[in-house]
């Protein structure tokens, strides 16, 4: 480029043999989503690698300490003539068998795991307030009042629909709904308050399946005994 | 040792020296097919610990422990009735390390559902799931499924009081759904009940087809974490 003499003239034509001089323009390589960071880095090897080994190391040991010390369960040749009472299925179905207490086997087998299960699948294309701003700006009674009404009907929904009050759904919807209420009914002057305010709705929907389904699974767990009667595990043992 | 780097044998193996310079660090995990799946260089905010409790790399290991063990179980496993129970008092009375054998696969299956929803969890509240990753965790749901279906097949193999009526309960749950419930149980156990053909099913599930859709499904998982930049980090500031 010292001659100035010299000068590009770009050149417009059909037959690219008729073009004496190319120019290539070429992208400097980028992955799609990968940004360029000038983060701190290391090395994945030793020190990514030798910490992962060292959690499986763990892992292991845990589970060879566990497995030395405690039997799996082993109980007598399945007899499709003795129903033992009561017969529970693995833990992580013994949410839903919880909820057959409430609701017909339609209910609680087939339509609310299969809402989870999709719900689970569409959250991350569910574009409600995704990008973490506030709900709340400012005070704002009115939105609290919304949450709180609707918080009360789900609450009502959940006590009368089905054959006992579902309790392990209700208190914590009325948890929940009372934690997004507080920014707004409160303003978000301690630090927590503003934390609150700032989450997502997916967020707060998430956490609310995550104690329900927790609380489910504990009750089913700890606490059912013959006949599903609510039993104490400190008094009754567990069945 | 260094004769044995120079040596042709070693060489035509690993093709790279000794890990004592950036380069040939760079080289173990870019050479290396077990170590590929790792990026080069990771960024120190994604080292720590509490970033991600290892939940998803324990899931793995507790995956690979089961394989294991798995294929060591089936060498005395018949899905037969009542041979399936007969192999379970062997397992106790006269194989060595049965019991110890069997109680690894237990408590390791269940260490694993409990380590994949740990995971789904934690990456839930870092946001992680967010565009771009979004058919990533679709994917992550599909392994958690593949996860509770291989951990509920196994549950019938030991053919004893526990695992017999766990079946029975979960698949009359599925016979409610409407219309086609009474097909789909039968479709999941061979016939009307739990009997021995629905062991033969639970056992072809457990040994061949699901953890082979769950090894196919991880790679994918994992493949899919590198190309979106690897590990979810919050934005900075």
């Amino acid at each position: 480029m010292s001659d100035p003499e010299k000068v590009l003239v770009p050149e417009r034509t059909d037959d690219a043999r008729a073009v004496k001089v190319r120019l290539a323009v070429v992208q400097d390589e980028e992955r799609a989503t990968v940004e360029r960071t000038d983060e701190p880095e290391c090395m994945s090897f030793p020190h990514l690698v030798l910490r992962e080994w060292i959690a499986f190391l763990a892992l292991s040991l845990g589970l060879v300490v566990l497995s030395l010390l405690v039997n799996a369960p082993l109980e007598e040749m399945a007899n499709p003539e003795k129903t033992p009472n009561p017969s529970k299925a693995p833990w992580y179905f013994l949410g839903l068998q919880e909820l057959l207490h409430y609701y017909p086997p339609l209910v609680a087998g087939v339509l609310l795991p299969g809402f989870v299960v999709l719900s689970l699948i569409v959250v991350p294309y569910f574009d409600i307030n995704l990008r973490r701003e506030a709900i709340w700006r400012g005070r704002s009674l009115p939105g609290a009042l919304k949450v709180l009404i609707v918080t009360a009907l789900i609450s009502l929904f959940f006590i009368f629909s089905a054959a006992h009050p579902v309790w392990p759904i209700v208190v914590p919807t009325i948890f929940v709904g009372l934690l997004m209420a507080l920014p707004a009914a409160l303003g978000q002057r301690p630090a927590v308050l503003h934390w609150l305010a700032t989450r997502s709705l997916p967020f707060y929907i998430f956490l609310w399946f995550l104690i329900v389904a927790t609380a489910l699974t504990a009750i089913g767990t700890l606490f059912r005994g013959p006949g599903w009667s609510f039993t104490l595990p400190w008094r009754d043992g567990i069945y | 040792m260094s004769f044995l780097q120079r040596s042709r044998l070693f060489r035509s193996i690993v093709r790279h020296g000794l890990p004592d310079s950036v380069r040939n660090r760079a080289l173990v995990t870019f050479t290396n097919f077990f170590l590929h799946i790792q990026p080069v260089k990771v960024r120190l905010r994604a080292m720590q610990f509490t970033r991600t409790f290892y939940l998803g790399g324990l899931s793995a290991a507790c995956f690979f422990i089961l394989v294991v063990t798995g294929v060591l179980l089936m060498f005395y496993y018949h899905p037969s009735v009542p041979r399936a129970y007969e192999d379970m008092k062997d397992l106790e009375f006269v194989v060595s390390s049965g019991v110890f054998l069997r109680n690894l696969h237990r408590w390791s299956a269940h260490a694993m559902v409990a380590l994949v929803m740990l995971h789904m969890v934690r990456v839930f509240f870092a946001g992680a799931y967010r565009p771009p990753r979004e058919f990533n965790w679709v994917i992550g749901v599909v392994l958690l499924l593949l996860t509770i279906g291989l951990s509920y097949t196994g549950y019938l193999l030991p053919w004893d009081q526990l695992a017999y009526w766990g079946v029975t309960v979960g698949t009359n749950m599925a016979a409610a759904v409407p219309v086609l419930g009474d097909q789909i149980r039968f479709l999941m156990l061979g016939g009307h009940g739990v009997n021995e053909n629905a062991l033969i099913r639970f056992y072809v599930l457990h040994c061949v087809v699901l953890p082979l859709a769950l090894t196919v499904g991880i790679a994918l998982h994992i493949w899919r974490v590198r190309k979106d930049g690897g590990l979810y980090l919050p934005p900075k500031g």
